[in-house]
Parts: structure tokens; sequence; C-alpha cells
């Protein structure tokens, strides 16, 4: 059962209002943490290609994301989203020409308007931009190959602040199963192909791995919504990147979650029609609610 | 507002547009498999004016590097750890006006080669009656490559050899032999090098030699105490080897001063050259790194100034394997060609072409990175490279050597390389933490470029249509007039593989002039004298050079295609010392001897 109750929100005192912004619960604190990452990365170890190409990245998302919010939901969206989603394409993809930039980041986008089920779309944007243009372009586009230095300081900065920061957001669980998973798992693969544990530990401790712990795969708009739930998703996206790691894929973490990822929504989606033609079944009296919104970001 | 149907079938063809333009590019820009295909070397000379054919059999050298063997607790990486060592350097060692050449081998026990010149198309190896073949003995390290200079200024050029081990110096002994002076001459017990220059950087008339470091210098690669001798890092490195400037002091005897001049680079070098980018007439130093960003020394005459981030050349991190100057434009300005790896669906480094920007030569040094924009970026797991004038039509050409490990063509190690490289830097520089490459291919199988250039900005790939089919692991290439017949040959070094001489035919009716310099105030063989060429309205600069590319020296005599009907005006000389000659009244098709004037 749902019900809609109007309250009318006492105007917040000044004070409050700073202490909101400044509180790690607003929504611009992802964008704020992506944007100190690259500053911190380009300044300390220059890890973009080149300023311009994220910048034509970060251009292409916002402009893809107005446009098409206009036309397709008839507001002016916030900008958050899209300026997450150009970023991890500006700092992900590596290629000596412009133009897969923005390619990337325009399918990233424009993946949320035409492949919807139900209101919701089903693919983490940038993961979906990266995944395609990786897969359709291999001679001129790759990942991130510059390595911050293979330097363990920046990697715990970047371990302890996105942790607050998901923590903050209720979905530190989401990022702790994956990790766990991938590390045991790198054992069990350790022991099925005689390779070094450590050479199997290896990617997790670089930067692109960073960006898909703490952003991609906790992206509440294309995770599943029970705590459970997300745990399971996120188990299973490191348990086929084993399988595509055992076929000798350098992007399989990428791979496993554009697979994973939709199909656990759409599960999600057909449970959630099931029980609810149940509870109509049981209560054909009551109303039932189309369309609500499950994120816990805006 | 609810978008209509005609606003979902735009945004649907929009997002099939999107998928779509990868397939149109892809298609537009690959380059088509000649494999196959017969090579008409008559329709070649007619469209591109040359072509090249594998003569080495024919030249009676029968040359077949051998890669190093190290320490046996690297067993399961050492294709890649012992990667490198193939070099050549053209040399006339003999003072006899033909070009001889030096190739290096890298097993222990193995010999060096020197192939002298017969004049009449053939070669005879004639370094071990010389002394310089039993280089790579057991305790002594390796050879990597090897740079000529005549540092004692008798007028033969003397050899340097460059090794993971005991650097060696050489002393011609007026062609009839060669005599050890390393120790005389103050070099260090034990270094692992892989590149080295001579040049004068004081401009004293003596030449000086640039030594720089790969691995640390501190390693015995086959008696290791510790496994730990891997990059930190994929391209931040900065645990390599220690560079080396020994300053000529006129006696026999060098003075290793880098540190005192400012040059304190720990970055894992593979390739240097110098030239002078800024004017001042002294000589400044470009080093490609492996594992990190290019570095730029500009020279004053006192000290040297890393200027790298600065001026553009040192901001994005690659693997740097080469170093190149080219007039490439015909403006008088260096363009610099650094080759590094790409790898479609990995890596996609992309080879760099630094051009010099507006108002280059001076104080405003900036670069910009054109190689995309000029078609000479994508090469594969690019080494040696060389610019030269390959059809004698006035502008310089780009020949490039690639491919890094051929093994199982079926199996290939790029997964277990990108695992580890993306990793913490304790993982990564710890030997016995990378999976063993069982039998696997690492960038194998390789294609070779020959990029012509068309005179208005663009470079064409035409290596197959030319002759250029080999598949071999290259390393070095140099650039010389083998035959003396004006046309510049090209020599391929392959790392465990054979030494190729691809001899150069070009179409006759292409002019060409070429000068071979003499110092007299400067020093001897006139290394770091520039020569701007005048012909048809048009300029171009070259210089002398000893030790350009990857573990590659070019012949010392400048070369310059001219096209047809040249209307030669002058040639203008710049001698390290300062002093500017004039040449007028120039024929084509003529090899100068140019003695600096007194």
């Amino acid at each position: 059962m749902s019900q809609h109750v109007a309250i009318t929100a006492p105007k917040a005192p000044q004070t409050t209002q700073w202490k909101k912004w400044l509180s790690l619960d607003n929504r611009y604190m992802p964008p704020v943490f992506i944007t100190l990452i690259l500053l911190v990365g380009q300044l300390s170890f220059g890890i973009l290609e080149s300023y311009e190409r994220t910048l034509l990245a970060i251009c292409t998302s916002i402009a893809t994301e107005m446009i098409m919010g206009r036309i397709f939901l008839g507001k002016w969206l916030n900008m958050a989203s899209a300026y997450i989603t150009g970023i991890s394409v500006g700092i992900l993809v590596r290629s000596p020409a412009f133009w897969p930039y923005a390619v990337a980041a325009a399918l990233a986008i424009t993946s949320k308007y035409v492949i919807r089920c139900r209101g919701r779309h089903l693919f983490n944007p940038s993961n979906f931009g990266i995944s395609l243009v990786l897969f359709l372009l291999p001679a001129s586009a790759a990942m991130l190959s510059i390595q911050w230095g293979n330097n363990m300081a920046s990697m715990v900065v970047i371990w302890v602040l996105g942790s607050v920061i998901v923590w903050r957001l209720r979905r530190f669980h989401i990022s702790f199963t994956y990790v766990i998973s991938f590390l045991v798992l790198a054992i069990v693969r350790s022991w099925i192909i005689h390779e070094p544990w450590l050479s199997e530990v290896s990617p997790i401790t670089g930067p692109e791995y960073q960006l898909f712990i703490f952003f991609m795969i906790t992206d509440p708009k294309t995770t599943v919504r029970s705590k459970k739930g997300q745990c399971i998703v996120v188990f299973f996206v490191a348990l086929l990147e084993m399988f595509f790691r055992f076929d000798q894929s350098i992007y399989a973490e990428l791979y496993a979650l554009f697979w994973v990822g939709p199909i656990a929504m759409l599960i999600e989606m057909w449970r959630d029609s099931r029980h609810a033609a149940s509870r109509s079944i049981e209560a054909p009296a009551l109303p039932t609610v189309s369309g609500s919104s499950p994120q816990t970001l805006p | 507002m609810k978008p209509g149907p005609i606003a979902r079938i735009v945004l649907y063809l929009f997002f099939v547009g999107l998928i779509a333009v990868p397939f149109i590019l892809t298609h537009r820009t690959s380059r088509p498999d000649m494999s196959g295909t017969q090579i008409d070397l008559r329709v070649a000379l007619r469209r591109y004016g040359f072509y090249l054919t594998e003569d080495s059999a024919q030249a009676g050298v029968h040359f077949t590097h051998q890669a190093p063997v190290l320490d046996a607790q690297l067993a399961g990486i050492m294709p890649e750890v012992a990667s490198m060592g193939a070099s050549v350097s053209i040399v006339d060692y003999n003072h006899d006006g033909w070009p001889d050449f030096y190739v290096t081998n890298s097993r222990q026990g193995s010999k060096n080669a020197l192939f002298q010149n017969n004049h009449d198309g053939t070669f005879t190896d004639v370094a071990p009656q010389l002394g310089i073949a039993d280089v790579n003995q057991a305790g002594t390290g390796v050879s990597m490559g090897a740079v000529w200079g005549d540092y004692d200024n008798d007028g033969y050029p003397d050899l340097f050899l460059i090794k993971w081990g005991k650097p060696m110096l050489f002393h011609n002994d007026h062609g009839h032999g060669f005599t050890d002076v390393s120790a005389h001459a103050g070099l260090p017990a034990w270094m692992n090098a892989n590149t080295a220059l001579w040049f004068d950087y004081d401009s004293d008339g003596k030449l000086d030699l640039f030594v720089g470091g790969y691995y640390n210098e501190n390693i015995d690669l086959w008696h290791l105490k510790t496994t730990k001798i891997m990059p930190e890092s994929f391209e931040y490195a900065q645990n390599g080897g220690r560079k080396y400037l020994f300053h000529n002091l006129g006696n026999g005897k060098f003075e290793e001063v880098s540190a005192t001049l400012g040059i304190k680079s720990r970055r894992w070098a593979l390739a240097c050259g110098a030239a002078d980018f800024t004017g001042t007439g002294h000589p400044d130093l470009f080093i490609a790194n492996d594992y990190g960003v290019s570095e730029l020394y500009l020279n004053d005459g006192k000290r040297f100034r890393e200027v790298g981030r600065d001026v553009g050349v040192g901001f994005s991190p690659k693997s740097g394997m080469n170093v190149a100057f080219g007039d490439i434009f015909n403006q008088s300005e260096y363009s610099i060609y650094v080759s590094n790896i790409s790898e479609a669906g990995v890596l996609i480094q992309g080879n760099n072409l630094w051009v010099p920007q507006e108002g280059g030569r001076g104080s405003g040094l900036h670069y910009a990175n054109m190689a995309n924009s000029i078609g000479v970026e994508l090469g594969g797991w690019s080494f040696g490279a060389q610019f030269g004038d390959l059809n004698n039509d006035g502008n310089l050409d780009l020949f490039l050597t690639n491919g890094y490990i051929s093994a199982d063509r079926n199996r290939s190690y790029w997964y277990d390389f990108a695992k580890v490289t993306a990793g913490n830097s304790t993982i990564i520089q710890d030997a016995k933490n990378w999976p063993a490459f069982d039998g696997r291919s690492l960038s194998g199988y390789q294609q070779k470029r020959v990029w012509i250039n068309d005179g208005v900005g663009q470079f064409e790939d035409i290596a197959h249509s030319v002759g250029v089919t080999d598949t071999h692991d290259g390393r070095a290439v140099a650039v010389g007039d083998l035959w003396n017949n004006g046309a510049l040959d090209v020599i391929v070094a392959n790392q465990g593989g054979p030494l190729l001489i691809y001899r150069n035919h070009v179409d006759p009716g292409e002019k060409w002039i070429e000068f071979h310099l003499e110092g007299t105030k400067s020093n001897r063989d006139a290394i770091g004298a520039e020569v701007t060429l005048y012909w048809n309205g048009k300029e171009q600069l070259q210089q002398v050079a000893a030790g350009t590319g990857f573990a590659a020296q070019n012949d010392l005599s400048v070369h310059f295609g001219l096209g047809k009907a040249p209307g030669l005006e002058k040639a203008v000389i710049r001698w390290p010392s300062g002093i500017v000659q004039t040449l007028e009244h120039l024929s084509p098709d003529q090899l100068y001897q140019v003695k600096e004037a007194q």
C-alpha cells in the first residue's frame, strides 16, 4: 500500500542551509568527489589524455541530457548525473582522437532515453557508453592506462574518501560486497589458472576500478532496491567478471556490469509486477501506484 | 509536454546513428590487409618514385641477433625483460668514403659484427680481426647498442659500446684495429643502458658522451639479489638507471658531470637525440623514456634545464622508445618523432610527432603532437624510426619498425600484461608477480611502416607497396647511402631475428645531393653541424648526428633529395664552432666533402 502524505516543510534557517550544503548527503557530493579525483589525478600524475578531450565528454554529456530531458521529460533536468557520466567518460576512455569521447558520452546519455522499461532506464549510462565504444572501437579507443603512479597513497586517499561518501549514501555495502567478492574470486582464479594471486588482485588496485567501485556499481538509478538484492547483484557482477577474465577479457568488469545490471533490473521489475498483481487480487479495492520512484538519490 | 512519435523516431535514429559511427569510422580508417597481394615494384617506382629490396643475402650479410638470457628467476618473463639488444650503427670506420655498419648481439658469448663495405655491393665482417666482436663475454654483460664518434679528433671514429654490463670504449687505431680504452677513459664498472650519443655540449671542439640508463645500474641481471627490478609504475616510473654525461677532458679521459650540469633523472631512458632547438648554438638533449614522460634538456652552454612539461612534450606519459628529428615541412625546424605502444582493444598510446609551434625556435619553444593529423600515429608496438628522403622528392619520409615479441601466433600475453601493469607499484615492480609468458606473443608479427611525405602535410603508409613486408620484431633502423649512389638505404636490426638490408632503388630522374663534413675548429666528425639547403625556393635543415632513433646511428653524411630539375641555390653550414659557411654553385647528384673553413 502506498500513501500520499502532504507535508509542508518549515522554511529552513540560513545556518541549516549551509549545513546541508556541507553535508555529505547532498546531491552534489558525488560530482564534487569525482571532480576531486580528476583534479588530484591530473595535477599529480597527468591522468588525462588532454583537458580538451575530457571537456568534450562533459559538454557532450550535459548537452545531450539537457536537450533530451527537455524534449522527452518536458523539463530542465539537474545536470549532476550527466556531469558524472561525462567526467567518467573523460577519465576512463583513452584515445588519441577526439570523437570517441563525444560518441561515448552521447551514447551513454541517449541510452537512458532509448533503453527503458516501465519508466526506468536499464543500463548504467557511463558503463553503457564506455563498454560499447571499447567493444566497437578497439582500434581507436582503450581504457585508462595511466595508473596514477601505481601509487598506494593516492589509492588509499580515494578508498577512504570514496568509502565515507558511499557510506553516507547508504551504499557502502555494494562496494564492500563487490571488493570482497573480487578478492575471493581472485583466489579461485589464481588457483585454477596457476598464476600468482597478486597478479589476479592487481587490477583492483588500479584507478579505473575505483571509479567502477564507487560510481558505477553504486548508481542508484540502475541498481535494484533491496539491500540484499544489491549485494547479490554485485556478487554476480564479480562472478561473471571472473568468467570474462578466464576468457582474457581486459575490460571484464565493465562487460560484466553491462550484462548483469540490466538483467537484475528486469528481474526486479518482473517480481514487482507479480507482487503488484497478487496484491491487486488480494485487495482489489486498493489503488496501485505506477511509476513510483525507487531512487534513494535525486 | 509529451513527445510525439516523430520525436521518438528521431531519438531512435540518433541512437542507431551513434552506434553506427564507430563502424563507419573504423571502416574508413582501417588499413587494408595486403599480405596476400603481389607486389609490382615497377608500379611502386612509377607511383612513389622508389622501391626497396631486401638484399642482405646478396650483400653477403648473414647475421641473426641473439637475445639475452638473464637470471633464471626471470625465466617466466624472459621474452619481455630480454626484449632489446638488436642495434645497428652506420659508420665509415676506415675512412675510405664508403659506409660500413656495426651490429650488436646480446647473448653471453655471442659476437658483434662490423660489416666492412667492399665497394661492390657486398660486405665482410671484420669485427673479429679488429677486436670488437667478442665483447659479450660472461661477467661483462651484453651489448645493447653502439655509437661512433671521433673523441680524439684523429680522423677515425671511435666506438662506444652501450651495454647491460660493463660499458666499453674502443679507440679506432686508424682503421687497423681497436683498443679497449674503457679503464683509461674513466667509465664506470657497470651500467644497464640502452641509449647513448656523442655530442659536443660545451662547443669546445671535443666530443662528449651522454648515456641513458634503463635498469638500475646496481642490478646485475645475471645474478639477481632480488626480483624487484621492474618499473614501479607503467607510466610514472622513476626507479630506472641513472644518466651519465661524460665530459671529454681531451687526454683520453672523461669526467662524469651529469648531476653537476642538471641531469638527474632516473626515468627509464630508451632513446635520446641532440639538436639545437633554441638556436643558441649549443645542442639540447631530448630523452624518450619508457614508462614515463619524455624529457627535454635545454643547454645554455653551461647547464642543462629540463623543460619537457613547459614546452609540451613532457605532459602525457607513454612508453617512449625512439627519438628522431626531421624538418618534415621544409621550414628549417625539427619535428621530433617518439614511438610508443598501440594495440587495438588494449592500449592506444599513439606515437608522437612533436611539431614546433609558431615562433618555435627561440625562447617561446612549444610543441604540439600532430601525429594523428599528419598520419603517423599508429604503428603498433613501435620501436626505431628514422626520417630520410627515400624517394628523393625533396620531402623527408619516415621508416618505422614495429613488433615486440613474436611467439605463438594464436596466444597473446596482452591480457596478463594489462592485468599486472594496472596494479599497485608493489605488485608491478616484482618480477615474481608477473604471469609467465609460456610461449605467448605480445604485439608480435607486426609490419613496418614506410610513411611517404606528400609535401603538403600528409604521410601515407606504403610499406607493402614498396617491398617492405617483413614481420620480424624490429628494433633499430638506420639509414645511409650504402652503395654511394644517391639513394638512402635502410638497415633494420630485429630482436632475435635476421638483420635486414633494404636496398633503395630510386627513380633516376629524382636528383639528390650529399655532404660529408669534416670539422677543424669543431669536432672532426662535425657532429652537431647543421646544413640548410636552399633549392627551387625551398629550404630544408639537416644535421650531423651520432646516435638517433632507437639503438641506432645513421651515416654521418647528410643526404638531401631534390626532386626533378632542381635549381640549387646554396647550402649554408653552421658548424658547432659557430662558424657559418655558405656553399654556392652546387650541382645535383654529387657527394661534397666539406672541410670547416678556418
